[in-house]
């Protein structure tokens, strides 16, 4: 019978849950690296058992982990990430010229095809790749020096690359998003990116449809259709069909489209899931209750899904990398909130309980499918 | 030997208990003493001092005989005491939230 595990990344720690494949009982192990950060923690496609993991502090800085038995033993890897040549520099919150400095890791992203290749993005934004493992790191620099690389800014949260995917049918093309840039793609491994970010429409920056300046929350694909992409912006969300050349708003009738996640059913392409958030002056979700949204029609029309979840008192948000999906026949949908609970649903999104009620605050969650 | 006594996160990152006991070569400074214990803890790189500056992270002091010798030059000899093994030289975690 096939397992899920969830890899749970929080304020103070790394916890794994673990269930069989009806996803009703659940075994809560850790926390493993107590005490600190754990922004982002994947496992490998290409070998399930190889996690890694990203933990760091404001006193200690980065420290990547790696596990080749599923997290049963650890062994810190490389921790440096320098960029490439001489960094020049990015624009400071005030306009002002900013040196490129590396704060962390916030999103690892396991190569679908060999183990030991891994992504990383990184604050201040720019993407490196280890093919060995994680013991050493390299920049794809031609990201960073994109000709709009010295205008980007940083959002509320740091100039931070959180979103990396790697497209399943064209190991050449990639796509990453950054906060507060936009969103980029490559077609040639990760020599030379461009912007894609036509069709975005932000009121939050002077020019509303300017090149760069719009703050990717995050985004997603399917893989049988990696063309069609979905982005949850600060505001709106969108959807392209040709990899990013064009996007159009697909909100539809959500009660607010500023949020965060955004992810895609795993057995139809056309199956959506957002978590709307108030608004970016209150970062938590509208009117007490936690609402899950899902758009069966790629986008536009949208359903609550409240089933399970609470609806009066509740205040919390749900952060850009803690959502994701189960790739079983019923396809499974979890997600982890500020407030420490980890939701899942075995039945697509229409009922849902929660795994854990009281970790620290969610920052990732990640789903393995497990064969046996 | 030098004594040096490491913040609670670090000292698990290392798998130490107590304090560390390290062999550094005259003069005495909290560089050479930093670079004996990444030495022989080479995960403890980067989380006391920049990877690439070798800059003391913001949020790190260094403690010795009763003084604060954060802000003194890298280079600088550190207290005879230190150099002793008599005191031991206190990296510490800077006092930060609510």
């Amino acid at each position: 019978m096939s397992r899920v595990r969830v890899l749970v990344g929080t304020r103070k720690g790394l916890f794994i849950l673990t269930a069989d494949g009806k996803r009703q009982t659940w075994k809560v192990h850790g926390p493993h690296f107590a005490g600190w950060e754990i922004y982002h923690a994947k496992g490998s496609p290409a070998d399930p058992n190889r996690l890694y993991v990203s933990q760091s502090t404001g006193w200690h800085g980065q420290i990547v982990q790696r596990s080749n038995d599923a997290g049963k033993t650890w062994e810190t890897v490389d921790n440096k990430f320098s960029y490439d040549g001489v960094p020049e520099t990015h624009q400071w919150y005030d306009g002002t010229p900013h040196p490129w400095e590396f704060k962390r890791v916030w999103h690892f992203e396991p190569s679908l095809h060999d183990p030991d290749t891994c992504y990383a993005g990184v604050e201040d934004a720019a993407l490196f790749k280890t093919t060995d493992g994680g013991k050493s790191w390299t920049e794809l620099s031609g990201l960073r020096t994109h000709r709009t690389g010295s205008q980007w800014t940083p959002g509320a949260g740091g100039l931070c690359l959180h979103t990396i995917i790697e497209d399943p049918k064209n190991p050449k093309r990639l796509y990453t998003a950054i906060s507060a840039a936009g969103a980029f793609r490559t077609d040639d491994g990760g020599k030379t990116w461009k912007t894609i970010t036509k069709g975005l429409n932000s009121r939050y920056i002077p020019n509303p449809t300017a090149e760069i300046g719009h703050c990717v929350h995050r985004i997603a694909l399917h893989p049988s259709n990696p063309d069609t992409v979905f982005m949850q912006k600060h505001w709106d969300v969108m959807r392209t069909g040709n990899a990013g050349d064009l996007w159009t708003e697909v909100s539809g009738n959500l009660p607010t489209d500023f949020g965060f996640v955004i992810d895609v059913h795993a057995q139809d392409p056309e199956t959506v899931y957002v978590l709307p958030i108030t608004s970016d002056e209150k970062h938590y979700v509208m009117d007490g209750k936690l609402r899950v949204y899902r758009s069966k029609t790629g986008g536009n029309e949208w359903q609550a899904l409240t089933k399970g979840l609470p609806q009066k008192d509740c205040y919390v948000n749900v952060l850009r990398d803690a959502m994701s999906v189960d790739k079983l026949d019923k396809c499974g949908v979890y997600f982890g909130t500020t407030g420490g609970q980890v939701y899942a649903s075995a039945d697509a999104g229409n009922t849902w309980k929660a795994i854990v009620h009281d970790l620290p605050a969610v920052l990732s969650v990640e789903v393995q499918t497990l064969a046996r | 030997m030098i004594r040096v006594e490491l913040p609670p996160h670090l000292r698990v990152l290392a798998n130490v208990k107590g304090e560390v006991q390290l062999d550094v070569p005259s003069p005495v400074t909290a560089r050479t003493v930093l670079d004996a214990l990444e030495s022989a803890y080479p995960v403890l790189r980067g989380t006391i001092r920049n990877r690439d500056t070798l800059k003391r992270r913001d949020f790190m002091r260094f403690f010795a005989c009763a003084r604060d010798l954060s802000l003194e030059p890298p280079d600088k000899p550190l207290p005879e005491r230190v150099a002793k093994g008599a005191e031991p030289f206190l990296v510490v975690g800077a006092l930060a939230g609510g």
